[in-house]
Formats: C-alpha cells, structure tokens, sequence
C-alpha cells in the first residue's frame, strides 16, 4: 500500500487526491507570490547548477531549451488527458449526482457506495487498477478501438473526477432554498420537471467555481500517469535527465516542469476566485 | 361520490389532524370555503396555519381527516397531485420566485411546461398578468432586481397563470416592508372582488377586516371561534381570541 511518507518525486503530487469536502472546496490555493517565487528559485537553481556544472558542459538555460519542445509535446498530452478525464468524469458524476439525490432508496445507497468509495480512494490506486484491468484494445463488432495506456490512466482519472462532480452536483443541490421545491411543486411541475427547469440550472452557477478548482487540481494529477509508464511531461524530463546524464540538471528541470504546469493553472485559480466572489454578490 | 357542484363549499375541510413527530400541529380544524368567497385564518404563530395551506394541495400529507377541494379528497394515495395543484394556486411568504428567470419567464414556465400550452398565447396572457399586477414595466427584470412587493406580485400573478379555482395565501406580507404591504394588499383585494376564492393566512387585521367573509381564529391546531368580520372583531366571545386581538389591535 501506498502511504504519505515517501521520498519518491513521482507521488508527491499523490496528496492531491484529498477529496474535495462539502460543496465549494477552497480554490487551489496560488498567489502571484508562488509565480515569483517560483521563477526565482529557477534562477538560482540554474546559476547553481550552471556552478556546479563542468566547464566544457554546455550552459544549463540552453539544455532547458533545447528539450523545451519535447517537453511541450509531453505536456500536450497532459492537457488532453486532464481534458477528457473532465469531460467523461463530469459527465458521468453529473449520472451519480442524480442519482444520490433520487428518492429510490437503493439508487441512492449504491450511488453514494460508488460516490464513496472513488472519491477516497488515492488517485494512483485507481490509475493501476485501470492500467491492469482494462483490455488494450476494444472490440465492438467488426469495429477495434484501441486503448493506449495514456487512454487507460485517463479512464482512471476520470472515475475520481466522477465521484467528486457526483459531490459537488448533491451539494449544490441541497443548497438550494427549499421553497424552490416547494413553489415549483405547487405549481404542479413533477420532479423531474423541476430539477431541469428550476433546481439544476441555479446549480450551475454554484458549481463552476468548485468545478474549475477541481479541474486545476486533475491537471496537476495528471503527472502520476508517468508512474503507470505513459509519456506525459513527467516522464519525459525523467528521459531528458537520463538522456543528459548530469546531475546538476536534476532540479533545473524538475522545477521548469514545476513552472509549465503553474504557468497554466495560475490563471484558472485566478479565474476561480474571481467567479467565486462575483456569484457570492448575487 | 356525488359530482361537486358550485353551492357546495370549494374547500371543505372536516376534522384534519397531523402531527410532526411529538408535536401535534393540527388537532381536528374544520372551516369551509364557499365558491367566491374569502377566508382569513389569523392566530398566533405555531397555531398550525401556514400547515394547513400546505395541506390543501397536498404539499403536505395529513395524517387523519378529510380535505375536500370541489369534492375531491386530497388525503387520498391515488390522488393525482398535479391535476389538484393546477386547480390551486398558492403564494408564499418568502415569494420563491426562480432567480434564474425572468419575472415574464417565471409567469410563463408552468403554463408552457406543465399545462404544455402554446407559448404565444401564454405569452399574451402572461403580460396581461403583468399588467394587472401594475409591473409591466419589469417583464424583463429577475427576481433580483425587484422590490420584494414587486417580487410578490410577480408571484401572484404566475399563480394566476395556472388559473386557478382558488389561490392560498401564506403570510404574503409577512416578509415585506410596511411600505410595500399595501401594493400587495391591493393586488390581494381586486382578485377577491373579480370573485376569486381565497385562503389567507395573514397577520394584517384591518385588512382582514376588510376583505374577508368569514375570519377564522386557530389556536394549537384548533378553530377557536369564527365568523363575519363585524361580528368577529365587535364580539369575539372566547377569552384567547380576545386575548389575541387586544394584543395584535
């Protein structure tokens, strides 16, 4: 079993997976400061290595560089798997979120077991459960759709985004006032009518800003797809070091990869925080 | 069971217990409301009014007795809830306009999606709503941009767009400014006098007074006393109901 207490680099971004709690869970907490600071301890990591370096190695800024497009192709498929874990996991939470609110006893229990369970279990978990359960290809009658690893971990993330989606759906709900419920039923709306027309487009607006936050907090996860073996940004820097074969490198790059993935999320904890205050003046 | 007809009471209801776990909230209340008429029920809170409105759509189930809106049982399992709300508009006191539309809109939505009328029609109905409850200048507007009377008016007049047998008011002005209660009250008092049956559950005596056939006074889940307003307020016979009035007058 996988604990906290490792020194591995690859599952440090594994705390991530701490379930989101209650409705609006606190927005992924980067400041302009982290950006600066970040920036500079690049710097300083650079100009140390660049000391510690040999005298005829070439200088550290130009081998970052000169991996910069490898590494962007390796964050591409970042991107797209947090993407697609978004979409297919919302989209499926959105299914089990319904039905923890359904008034049939069993649909709720079973959907608040699997809301549960996938919401508590550690990201990676999930990810090597899919790696070795699922087939590496699909056959649907004549057709083969071929599962890549890559595909695989996303299904993998996608589960856990389904469950916290699912919890943030019953959340919003519930906190809408009661007398919705009650003036839409006196006005003979069924329940199914008054979720659609009258509960969940007010739910919305309540669960973009978790929704965001739980976005950025997949896409840095994303990383723990190199412990499964597929070719995102992690691992390549992992291959560039390798390739390199200098020690001095080893944190220059690790922290360039640090800053490509702030660079992207900085903007949509922004974001969040704005959308948040603004939905909490209305 | 014999077909309802218009001399017979609208609403009647005969002996309606029900209770919240350990607390009994109705204790045997009967009244009647004839077709065009309007009653008032007052009391102290936690007497059980706001339950007993919600009873008569069946928003509420009761535990024993019987509600009979134009001879239909409501306490009945094979009740079709639905076709019993079209017939019975309710206001509340918290408005429970939907934020998401607009004040048109929320006239519109039940029409449109529950009644599945043609959206032309009820559009032109909708603005004559508008009109009648004086907001036609806010067809437009959410819910958020008005007034708290202006809120309860869109209100009443999505209630009417369901054209309704009888409308239950629950405490309408109960969360408003004093300065806004009359447009309310005003609204209240022309659909009593185009001959729509009302239930009203208010705390605002002089408009009792005015508006209502018959004044109810509920205690502890019981009718205390009722009767015509002059007769209720000149000679109100039960020590509680005077006790009541000489504290709300």
């Amino acid at each position: 079993m996988i604990t906290d207490a490792t020194d591995l680099p690859v599952l440090k971004p594994f705390r991530l997976s701490c379930p989101l709690r209650g409705e609006a869970g606190p927005a992924i907490p980067l400041t302009a400061t982290h950006a600066v600071v970040l920036v500079f301890a690049l710097l300083l990591a650079v100009s140390i290595a660049q000391a510690a370096a040999a005298p005829a190695a070439p200088p550290i800024l130009a081998t970052l560089i000169k991996w910069t497009p490898l590494l962007a192709q390796g964050f591409a498929l970042n991107i797209a798997m947090s993407f697609i874990a978004m979409g297919i996991g919302t989209a499926l939470g959105f299914a089990l979120g319904l039905a923890l609110i359904s008034l049939r006893r069993p649909v709720r229990g079973v959907a608040w077991f699997l809301t549960e369970f996938f919401r508590n279990a550690p990201w990676l978990v999930l990810l090597f459960y899919c790696m070795l359960l699922l087939p590496f290809e699909l056959r649907i009658g004549d057709a083969i759709i071929p599962l890549p690893g890559w595909m695989k971990s996303t299904l993998g993330l996608s589960l856990a985004v389904m469950a916290n989606v699912a919890e943030l759906v019953r959340g919003a709900v519930n906190s809408i006032p009661f007398g919705q419920w009650e003036a839409a039923e006196a006005l003979a709306f069924t329940r199914m009518q008054t979720l659609r027309m009258v509960i969940l487009p007010q739910c919305i607006k309540r669960m973009t800003p978790p929704w965001m936050n739980l976005y950025a907090i997949l896409t840095v996860g994303t990383p723990l797809a190199s412990v499964v073996g597929v070719s995102e940004a992690m691992t390549l820097t992992g291959d560039i070091l390798a390739a390199e074969n200098r020690s001095e490198l080893l944190v220059p790059m690790y922290l360039y990869l640090l800053l490509w993935f702030f660079v992207y999320c900085y903007p949509i904890a922004r974001f969040t925080v704005r959308l948040e205050r603004r939905f909490q003046v209305r | 069971m014999m077909a309802w007809t218009p001399d017979q009471p609208l609403v009647s209801i005969r002996d309606v217990h029900l209770a919240f776990g350990q607390v009994q909230v109705l204790n045997g209340i009967s009244l009647d409301v004839m077709k065009g008429g309007v009653v008032c029920i007052i009391g102290p809170s936690g007497a059980g009014k706001s339950t007993l409105l919600r009873c008569v759509n069946a928003l509420v189930p009761i535990d024993r007795g019987s509600i009979l809106v134009e001879g239909q049982e409501v306490h009945d399992a094979k009740l079709d809830k639905l076709k019993l709300r079209r017939k019975v508009g309710m206001v509340f006191q918290q408005y429970n306009l939907f934020p998401h539309r607009t004040a048109l809109e929320n006239v519109m939505m039940a029409p449109v999606h529950v009644l599945k009328r043609p959206r032309g029609a009820v559009e032109q109905e909708a603005r004559a709503l508008m009109r009648k409850v004086r907001l036609e200048d806010k067809e437009g507007s959410y819910p958020g941009e008005l007034s708290g009377g202006q809120q309860q008016r869109v209100a009443i007049a999505r209630s009417l767009a369901m054209q309704p047998d009888v409308m239950l008011f629950d405490e309408v002005t109960a969360a408003l400014d004093p300065e806004t209660v009359k447009e309310v009250l005003v609204t209240i008092r022309e659909l009593a006098e185009e001959g729509m049956t009302c239930m009203i559950v208010t705390h605002e005596m002089g408009f009792a007074r005015e508006i209502a056939d018959d004044i109810y006074f509920t205690d502890r889940g019981v009718v205390v006393e009722h009767g015509p307003p002059a007769e209720f307020f000149a000679s109100a016979r039960d020590p509680r109901t005077r006790q009541f009035l000489s504290q709300i007058l």
